[in-house]
Formats: structure tokens, sequence, C-alpha cells
């Protein structure tokens, strides 16, 4: 017998029907359709321009799908509630240049209603991730490219969100720092808490529980990294992705 | 909570931008003081009401060809009431002994106009008789720019207000933080409630300066109170701001709200009382009346010129109001293009 609150336990972060989107006659997703159960690290992969982002704004509700459905934690999509449920990063570091890090920051924080001493702590929090303590009172023009990145990350990272999605977190960020914002991320997936994220990156994707590939707005493979390798016969995962583009690019 | 944090965000995001600030508190300054330096007077044709006007004067005014139109009376009341209506410019008391004028005040070149036109009728008639000249408003130093300085102070204000506004708001799409905090929890209404509190302060900042240097540096002819300009002031450029931020979202660079500025912008001066507008078609005279400058230009007019108290503003007031709840309105459902809930 389950109680209402195994009933909400046991709703998927994020739940896709049968989405397609088009911008004018351009199709970019087709009838995609997807499960990512709670404290999973979903990773997608796929070449540029194949609909990453896209997806990954449809999930959240930014971007609205031409049909199918999106629920996130049970909810249908887009809602205003659900704003507040998780914390995006965007491909392009949307951030306002004539501000410190700091005020980026607490203006991000208030937005999502953090004030206070609560604020301050989670602006710690969230920029000693990111090992930007030392640079809070800066004015963000003045950050390189790899600074605007991690203080983008810190910022959807900043109100506790139970679902984080990222698009492209680690470009231009170096391997030391990488490899440690990569050990918070898998910290933060074993608290609970669901991350989705896209990237170029092979030796990223190895560290994700399951990686959906998208090519040419169509979900072709949905697995474990090893299940992906196994499948194709491929030692690595690269192998593996080009094995499979090559698959779906003969069957259209 | 949202709308503070957000409007701290604004001034913060000023504070840091030396240049902009610079053109919002200085540019309409140094333009108002380059105004006064260089305007002149320009071609009038004023109406005067005579009253008990023997025919050898009318003769004299029809002699004279002038430009002017001759309003005949027989009782000074009626004929000091359409002046007060503003139906004419001036009243000329012409019966036996010293003639004596009243002018309307409001305009120095149409003043100039008239002393001249009457000295002239009155020296054929007699030669020593000079008319004893009144003014209703205004008097007799008053320059050509007292009389439209107020018109501009209310354009400039407008002006760079929905520059910066329009500027600002389209940068917040352009850079993609619009998507980001549309991607936080924020209401659009909270939104269009941020930017109008942010940039109020810095509006209300320039008002306050502006209205300053003009009645004590450039020393325009102040008969009203410097809180109803204020007012005015603060409500025309809140309009601009909520003007500027709509139709921001329909440009996709700083070079198209540039273009605005012929379409919006240059139409609202010249309807707004810097040019006569009698000679234009009445039907297109009424384009006047959708413009929010008009109702700003004329109420800064009647409070520096005439010194006109709440009944008289309440009206422009109301207006200008309307138009920044309409136009932050609009605002909050063209938001509805990036978020529709
Ligand atoms: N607003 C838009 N208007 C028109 N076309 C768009 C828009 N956004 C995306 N596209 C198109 O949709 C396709 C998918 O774009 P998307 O940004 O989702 O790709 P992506 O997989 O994230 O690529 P990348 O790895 O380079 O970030 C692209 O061909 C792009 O040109
Ligand atoms: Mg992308």
């Amino acid at each position: 017998m389950r109680s209402m609150s195994d009933v909400s336990q046991i709703c998927p972060a994020i739940e896709l029907q049968d989405i397609s989107r088009a911008f004018g006659k351009r199709k970019v997703l087709s009838g995609i359709t997807l499960t990512i159960p709670k404290g999973e690290l979903f990773g997608l992969l796929g070449p540029s321009g194949s609909g990453k982002t896209t997806l990954v704004k449809i999930m959240t509700g930014i971007d609205r799908a031409d049909s199918g459905t999106v629920h996130m934690l049970g909810e249908t999509m887009p809602q205003l509630k659900m704003l507040q449920t998780f914390g995006y990063m965007a491909q392009s570091d949307a951030l306002y240049n004539e501000l410190t890090g700091k005020q980026n920051l607490a203006f991000f924080g208030a937005m999502f209603g953090l004030k206070g001493r609560a604020l301050e702590s989670r602006i710690q929090y969230a920029a000693g991730l990111v090992s930007l303590n030392e640079h809070l009172n800066v004015q963000t023009s003045a950050y390189s490219g790899g600074m605007k990145r991690r203080l983008s990350l810190a910022i959807a990272l900043l109100h506790e969100p139970k679902l984080l999605v990222l698009d492209e977190p680690t470009v231009g960020i170096d391997p030391v720092l990488r490899k440690s914002i990569w050990r918070e991320l898998v910290h933060l997936t074993k608290q609970g808490i669901t991350i989705i994220l896209t990237t170029h990156v092979m030796d990223e994707a190895e560290k994700c529980d399951r990686l959906g590939l998208i090519q040419n707005g169509k979900l072709i493979a949905l697995n474990t990294p090893e299940a992906i390798k196994l499948n194709t016969g491929s030692s690595t995962l690269e192998d593996a992705f080009i094995a499979l583009g090559e698959r779906a690019g003969e069957r259209e | 909570m949202r709308v503070r944090a957000l409007a701290v965000r604004i001034v913060n995001q000023f504070l840091r931008d030396k240049r902009t600030l610079a053109l919002l508190f200085l540019a309409p300054l140094l333009i108002l003081s380059l105004m006064k330096l260089v305007f002149g007077g320009q071609a009038i044709s004023p109406v005067i009401g005579i009253i008990d006007a023997p025919a050898a004067l009318t003769d004299k005014f029809e002699q004279l060809n002038a430009e002017a139109e001759i309003v005949l009376y027989d009782n000074y009341d009626i004929a000091k009431a359409a002046l007060q209506a503003g139906e004419l410019d001036a009243v000329l008391q012409a019966g036996s002994g010293i003639p004596e004028l009243m002018l309307e005040g409001s305009d120095p070149s149409v003043n100039r106009a008239i002393l001249l036109l009457v000295q002239n009728a009155t020296r054929i008639e007699g030669g020593h008789n000079a008319p004893v000249v009144n003014y209703l408003h205004g008097g007799p130093d008053l320059a050509p720019f007292d009389a439209f300085g107020p018109v501009l102070i209310g354009f400039f204000s407008f002006f760079f207000v929905f520059l910066l506004a329009g500027v600002s708001f389209l940068r917040e799409r352009t850079s993609g933080t619009l998507e980001r905090l549309l991607a936080t929890p924020i209401r659009r209404s909270e939104i269009v409630a941020g930017y109008l509190a942010g940039f109020g302060i810095f509006t209300l900042l320039q008002a306050t300066l502006i209205a300053w240097y003009s009645v004590h540096v450039l020393g325009l002819h102040m008969a009203g109170s410097i809180g109803s300009m204020l007012l005015i002031n603060v409500l025309l450029s809140l309009t601009a701001l909520t003007l500027g931020t709509l139709l921001s979202s329909f440009a996709s660079s700083e070079f198209q709200i540039i273009q605005f500025i012929p379409i919006v912008i240059v139409p609202q001066a010249f309807f707004s009382g810097l040019f006569n507008l009698d000679a234009m078609n009445p039907w297109l005279q009424k384009l006047s009346l959708i413009m929010p400058l008009t109702y700003g230009a004329d109420a800064m007019q009647g409070i520096m010129l005439r010194g006109e108290g709440w009944s008289d503003l309440q009206l422009d007031v109301y207006v200008l109001i309307g138009f920044s709840v309409l136009f932050a309105l609009m605002n909050v459902v063209a938001l509805k293009k990036h978020r529709r809930m």
C-alpha cells in the first residue's frame, strides 16, 4: 500500500510526452518522449543545432512545444509556481555586466525570495562552489569567459533547487575547476537533486547516470553510458555515438 | 520585494554607467540653455477685442492692413472674460481719454506684435495719447523663451527618459537576461513595476534638476508652484518610460530604438505647442489629443506662465496618469510574448 506522499515520491522529475517543436517551417524537435526519474544525473548529447537547448527550454517552460505534454514533478508545465522549483543555467551567460558578481547573485536570489542572512549564506556557498569568492566585488564586465560561466552556474544553484537544468555548464572552465564542479554535481544528485545537462564533452558524458542522444530533433538513443557502448560494440562513447549517428542517418 | 530588488538593480546599473547618467541629467540642461541663446520670434496674427471703438480707430486698423483680427465689444466685462478664456490676445478700451490696453501676456511675441500695432493706430489718432498697457499674465519683460521654455522642459524630460528606458529594456531582452529573469518566479507585472520604480527614482531627480535649473539658472518666468511643475514633469517622464519599454518590444537593436524618434517623438514636438497650429487642418489638429506631450506641455505652460493651480491642472494630470497606466498594462501584456504565465 502506498500513502499520498509516496505517490508524489514516485513522480518523475521530468516527463515528456511526444514533444514536437518547429521554428517557422523548420522542424527542430519531433516526437520526443522521455522520462527522467528523481535524483538522476541525465546528460543530453548531440551535434550542434540538433535541438538540445530547445528541448531543455521546453522542459522548464521557458519555451513551449507545438504539441506534446511536459510534466515536472507531476505538475503540468508551464506553471508560474514551478519556476521556484528548478535552477536554470542558459547556454549564454545572461549576466548584468554593469553589476558586480555579488550584485548579480543578490538580484537573482531576491527573485527567488531569498533575503537577509539566508541570501548571504547561499551566496557564499554558491560562489565557493565555483571558486569565485575572491572576485565577488568585481564588476562582471571585467570577468573572464570562464568566470562568467561559473557565476552563471552559481546563480542556478542559489535557491537550492530540487532540479537543475544546465545548458553546457562547463564550457570554458579549466580542467581542475571542472573536476571540482563535477564532484559537487555528483554530490548534489546523491542528496536527491535531479540534474539535467547538455554537453559536448565525452568524459563528462561518462559520468552521467543516463544519456540521451539527439540527432536532427529525434531521440536516437537513451541508456546508461555502459549499455550504449555495449550495444554498439564500441570501446569509447565517442565511437558509440559516431556509430549510432551513422545508423540513424542510414534509416532516414 | 522582487519589485524592490529589481528597482535596486536598475539603480546600481545606472550608477555604473556615468555617461548615461550624464545624458539623462545634463543633456536637457545643455539643450535648454542653447535654445534660450538661439531662439527668435515668429510671424503672428493676434485677435484684439476693442470696446467703444470710434469708427476712426477701426478705420486706422484697416489702413494699417494688419494681420490682426478685430472683434468689437460694447461691454468691458464680456471682453475681459473672452480674454481670460484665451479667445482674445488683447482688449483695447478706446473710448474718450487715454486708451487702455490689456494684454493676455503668455506669448511675448504676440505681446510685441500687438503693442506695435496699437501704438501705430493710436499715434495717427492724436500723437500724444499712448495707451496704458496692462498684462493679464506675465509682464513686459517676458521673453519668447519664457513662453516655450515650459514646453521644452516637458519635451526633454520625455525624450531622454523614452530613449533610456527603451534601450535598457531592449538590452535586457537581447543580452538574454530577460529570458533568465523570466525563468525565475517573478510576475510580469512585477517586472513592469520594478522598472517603473527603478527609473522613477532617476526621473524624479532629473525633473527636480531641470526645474531648478530652468527657474533659478536660466531665469524662466515662473508664476506657479515648483511642486506642481515637478509633479507634471514626473508624470510625463513616467509616460515616456512606459511608452519606451513598450515600444522596445518592437525593436531588435538600439538602432531600431533610434528609429522611433522621428515616428514617436518629433511629431509630439510639433503638436505640443512649440509651434502655432492654427494654420493646420482642424481634423489634423485633433491628432494632438492622443499625444502625451500635449497634456504635459499644456500643464507646464499653465503653471509657469499663468500660475495655474490644481483645478486647471487636474485634467492634464489625470490624462497623463491614464497614459502611464495604459502603457504599463500593455507592457504586462507584451511580456506574454516571452512567457505566457
Ligand atoms: N528562436 C529560434 N528561432 C529560429 N530557429 C531557432 C531558434 N532557436 C533555435 N533554432 C534552431 O533550432 C535548431 C536547434 O537549436 P538548439 O539551440 O536547440 O541546438 P543545440 O542542440 O542546443 O545546439 P548547440 O550544441 O550548438 O548549442 C537550430 O537549427 C537552430 O537554428
Ligand atoms: Mg545549445
